[in-house]
């Protein structure tokens, strides 16, 4: 990787450059006369003014800067990054699924329609639930639907004092501020010591203020929750309705359904286990499935079937739907990626997907455990990630789990998920997901036992990387107290960009 | 298929190290009534050549119709270096940017990008985007009842000349939270608020106004005036704007005396194919005194151990894996990879290019908007200048008329009727620089023809 950090582009700026080859052709001074002085724009924005090769020499080094799948290991828990093959993008990019406006007529989208039609069809079968939205533009996004059908499930049948939804103590943080947002009260309950629900305290906080609980399973703690039926049927039995996050999907495709185990909603994280790009943040895809009693509830638009066409389905057929969550049809396009992923993968590489994952990650705990590291739940199957806490490693050492983080990159890999989940102290939650060779886990081992050995001869290597990055470690403090959030034109800037 | 790397002796090795004699032994603690049989409901798999067989053939059933609508969404030239550069695999397979030190690429495009749009938008500060226009809407309005601290009411003004789909997606997005959506109604004449809607609202507690400009039917509100009196009356204005027009008209940020509180819109034009409605992005810029109740990433300049600048995502105590239950919002990615199209397209167009785009759309507007009202049959439903839309009314019924035109290669604009049926028959149509004279003349004569046909039918 080059060390070297690039200038913001404001800095290339010369008034007067322009990719001239990429504008249209003038239309002359009288083409906007008729716009009203006092609705017009009197000073420029700030947009940088450069040639099409300083852009893209700009951007390409800015890439070179990234650690990324294509690139290096990226063990990153809960986030599943597994290789996104190449035909899932050139084919969603094909010309006329690029230009095609979301709103022209059904006659010219059949093609589309079809895909989406049998996505929805795929999300069925591998979810085990009675209907599918594609619409749900991310994870989150999703959960909010999910919840909000709960919501107005209770409501149509004039349940109306239903508003706590329940959550373990582990769970992702978009789960609680999912409640929040669907105007929930949020119930905590905790994990017992083998990471599975505590039943005695689910027991004592179900009641006839339930909504829901919000699950996932594997849970974040990265174990199977093995008790899952009990935990339908208290639930089920106190009137409130199981929701599914479906972040972990990745280790049980194939081998078990979120349906068969009593979930009434579900989301799914295509960008996940459907192997859509993650784009630096997004965009990502969260479509939900729902058991029969949640279909007249479910977010529009879907797709639909009539005699041979594919047409789509709006509010006026669905009534009762928590209504629209975006402009259009969601991540379109995300969603046509993982169509075609799941038709590459077909019938007979949807369980060799869970179980490579589960194979690769119960490996790295066996080989980590060897290599002088503690698992967090010893005594449990990993599921598609696995846990290590190195409690005992900062206790004697000094060296955190951040430390051990930020030495990884020098070794040329992406960082576990830190500190999360929240409950293990310490903690790298580690996912390698089945698109890994066995020499890239090893090399991972590797690495982790180098570090360790760094750390008890010379901790302060480790705690004061990475030494090889762009940058080091950066002053957060400083940015949320000294806020600088745009450029400024010279002058304003006391930092110099290059020491 | 399943991208697996594995060889039969890797899997012995990591069998042997795990302890187990196979790979099904690793799911033992799945309870075995769950444990599910054949995976009917999935097609057999299809290699990387069948699936483009499939994929043509699926393309070109819909084929490449020429596009006159607009209503949200807009066909722009999108430069090669956009997509050549954003689907460069380290920005396409890398997660939001965790870990600041391997991911400087991704947070200083970030930076760059909040700086272009903070700018265009006449704003203090930007966010790193949201899903798209229609949610941004919805999280503006949440936004705007954690700023208001004046409000009690939680009551959102909106013009029913907002695109009808925002309004619906954020009462989906925000509507379970109390915020109640109050529709101003508008001018039949003008398509534009209705003068004097805004009276009955004197002296009643309302937290924001939301304006879009230029509204649904392309045309321009007045938006000094109504920025001016929703601040005489501590009302924030969220204003919804497309990034093109702010070439041309005057930012939210100048608008009446003080400027809009918060701007929001949709960044498809900026670089983002048309691909039946996303992925998109929503944009979102601010006033600087309300950065702390804004929702999503944002990303700072900062010092690193070495004293060099780099950068950071920052303020992440507003965010859910802080605060979880109190967080400003449950959005966890932003649409990065949109946005990194979207901050090369700017670089590439500039402020020249971009007002290029603008003023060519505008003039193809008019010139479409000449062309076909001098179709019989065919006229204008509002007096006054648009950006780059235009609504027409027609004299046969809309749904068999676009039918006969897309039956000739022309997606020939938005049936307003779903939405708005006390116009009658009236039709949205839009153009872009992408569209030629040529290209106009064909819609034209299309549109004669298929009007003739249906008064004769």
């Amino acid at each position: 990787m080059s060390a070297r950090l690039e200038k913001p582009i404001f800095e290339y700026s010369v008034p007067g450059r322009a990719a001239e080859d990429q504008w249209p052709r003038d239309p002359g001074p009288d083409a906007t006369a008729d716009l009203p002085a006092a609705l017009r724009r009197t000073k420029r924005p700030l947009l940088p003014e450069v040639s099409e090769l300083e852009t893209v020499r700009h951007f390409t080094r800015l890439s070179q800067l990234n650690f990324s799948i294509d690139t290096h290991f990226y063990p990153l828990g809960s986030c599943t990054m597994k290789y996104n093959p190449k035909a899932c993008n050139s084919l969603a990019m094909l010309p006329e699924f690029l230009a095609r406006h979301p709103l022209s007529p059904e006659t010219v989208a059949q093609g589309f329609l079809s895909c989406l039609y049998e996505l929805q069809e795929m999300l069925k079968a591998v979810t085990g639930m009675q209907a599918v939205a594609l619409s749900p533009m991310a994870g989150a996004q999703g959960e909010y639907a999910g919840v909000a059908m709960i919501r107005a499930y209770h409501r149509a049948r004039g349940d109306l004092e239903r508003n706590e939804i329940i959550v373990p103590e582990a769970a992702h943080g978009t789960n609680p501020a999912t409640a929040t947002m669907c105007g929930c009260v949020v119930r905590e309950v905790p994990v017992n010591a083998d990471g599975d629900v505590d039943l005695e305290a689910l027991k004592a906080v179900v009641g006839p203020k339930t909504a829901g609980i919000m699950l996932t399973n594997p849970s974040t703690l990265g174990v199977f929750e093995r008790r899952i039926e009990e935990v339908a049927r208290t639930v089920h039995a106190a009137g409130g309705l199981l929701y599914y996050d479906g972040a972990n999907l990745n280790a049980i495709l194939g081998k078990v359904r979120p349906g068969d185990m009593g979930f009434d909603v579900i989301h799914v994280n295509l960008h996940k286990t459907f192997s859509t790009p993650h784009g630096g943040g997004g965009p990502g895809a969260g479509p939900v499935g729902v058991s029969a009693r949640l279909a007249p509830f479910l977010p529009v638009p879907l797709v639909g079937r009539r005699g041979d066409r594919y047409c789509w389905l709006t509010d006026r057929d669905l009534p009762q739907s928590i209504g629209r969550l975006s402009g259009f049809m969601g991540n379109a396009g995300v969603l046509l990626r993982a169509y075609i992923y799941m038709r590459m993968l077909g019938r007979e590489g949807m369980a060799k997907v869970s179980e490579y994952a589960t194979l690769n990650a119960n490996y790295l705990l066996a080989q980590l455990t060897r290599a002088g590291f503690d698992a967090a739940y010893p005594e449990r199957r990993a599921t598609h990630e696995l846990i290590i806490t190195l409690k005992r490693q900062a206790k004697e050492l000094g060296v955190t789990t951040m430390d051990f983080a930020k030495r990884l990159l020098d070794h040329g890999m992406h960082a576990p998920t830190t500190y999360f989940p929240l409950l293990v102290p310490e903690c790298l939650l580690i996912e390698p997901t089945e698109t890994e060779s066995k020499a890239a886990l090893d090399a991972f081992v590797k690495a982790m036992g180098e570090i360790l050995a760094e750390a008890a001869k010379e901790p302060e290597r480790v705690t004061s990387a990475p030494h090889t990055m762009p940058v080091r470690r950066l002053d957060d403090v400083r940015a949320a107290k000294q806020l600088d959030l745009t450029w400024k034109p010279t002058g304003a800037h006391a930092i110099p960009t290059t020491s | 298929m399943a991208f697996i790397p594995h060889t039969r002796e890797d899997v012995e090795a990591m069998l042997a190290a795990i302890g187990v004699g196979s790979i099904e032994q690793l799911f033992d603690e799945i309870p075995a009534n769950l444990r599910l049989g054949a995976l009917a409901g999935v097609p057999e798999s299809l290699s990387e050549m069948e699936i483009g067989r499939l994929m043509a053939e699926r393309a070109r059933l819909d084929g490449r119709p020429l596009c006159f609508i607009g209503a949200g969404a807009y066909e722009h030239h999108i430069p090669a270096a956009v997509w050549a550069i954003a689907t460069r695999g380290e920005f396409y397979s890398a997660y939001t940017p965790y870990q600041a030190e391997a991911s400087q690429g991704t947070l200083q495009l970030l930076y760059e990008y909040q700086t272009m749009m903070a700018s265009l938008t006449g704003m203090d500060v930007s966010n790193a985007s949201m899903y798209d226009g229609a949610s941004a809407m919805g999280e503006a309005s949440l936004m705007a009842v954690r700023a208001n601290r004046k409000s009690h009411s939680h009551r959102i003004l909106v013009p029913s000349t907002v695109h009808p789909h925002y309004r619906k997606t954020a009462a989906a997005v925000a509507g379970n939270q109390g915020l109640v959506f109050e529709e101003l109604p508008y001018s039949m004449e003008e398509g534009r608020i209705l003068p004097g809607a805004l009276d009955r609202y004197d002296g009643q507690d309302i937290t924001a106004l939301v304006i879009q400009q230029p509204n649904f039917f392309g045309r321009l509100e007045d938006v000094d005036a109504l920025c001016d009196w929703a601040h005489a009356r501590n009302i924030l204005v969220v204003a919804v704007v497309n990034p093109t027009s702010l070439a041309l008209l005057k930012p939210p940020g100048a608008w009446g005396t003080k400027g809009a509180d918060i701007a929001i819109g949709e960044g498809q034009p900026l670089g983002v194919p048309l691909s039946s409605g996303g992925p998109y992005f929503g944009f979102m810029t601010a006033r600087m005194e309300h950065v702390r109740q804004m929702p999503g990433r944002i990303v700072g300049r900062t010092v690193d151990a070495a004293g060099r600048a780099g950068f950071t995502l920052t303020l992440q105590a507003r965010e859910q894996h802080i605060r979880r239950a109190k967080a400003t919002s449950n959005i966890c990615t932003n649409q990065g990879l949109l946005v990194t199209a979207a901050t090369v397209y700017l670089s590439l167009m500039g402020p020249g290019g971009l007002e290029r785009v603008a003023a060519a759309s505008h003039a193809r507007t008019r010139e479409l908007t000449d062309a076909l009202t001098k179709v019989p049959g065919v006229r204008r439903l509002f007096r006054g200048p648009v950006f780059h839309e235009e609504a027409l009314a027609i004299d046969r019924p809309v749904a068999p008329v676009l039918e006969s035109l897309a039956a000739r290669g022309i997606v020939g604009g938005l049936d307003l009727s779903e939405h708005y049926p006390e116009l009658g028959q009236a039709l949205l149509v839009c153009a872009t620089e992408t569209k030629t004279t040529a290209d106009i003349e064909h819609y034209a004569n299309a549109l004669t023809e298929c009007l003739r046909a249906a008064r004769a039918a």
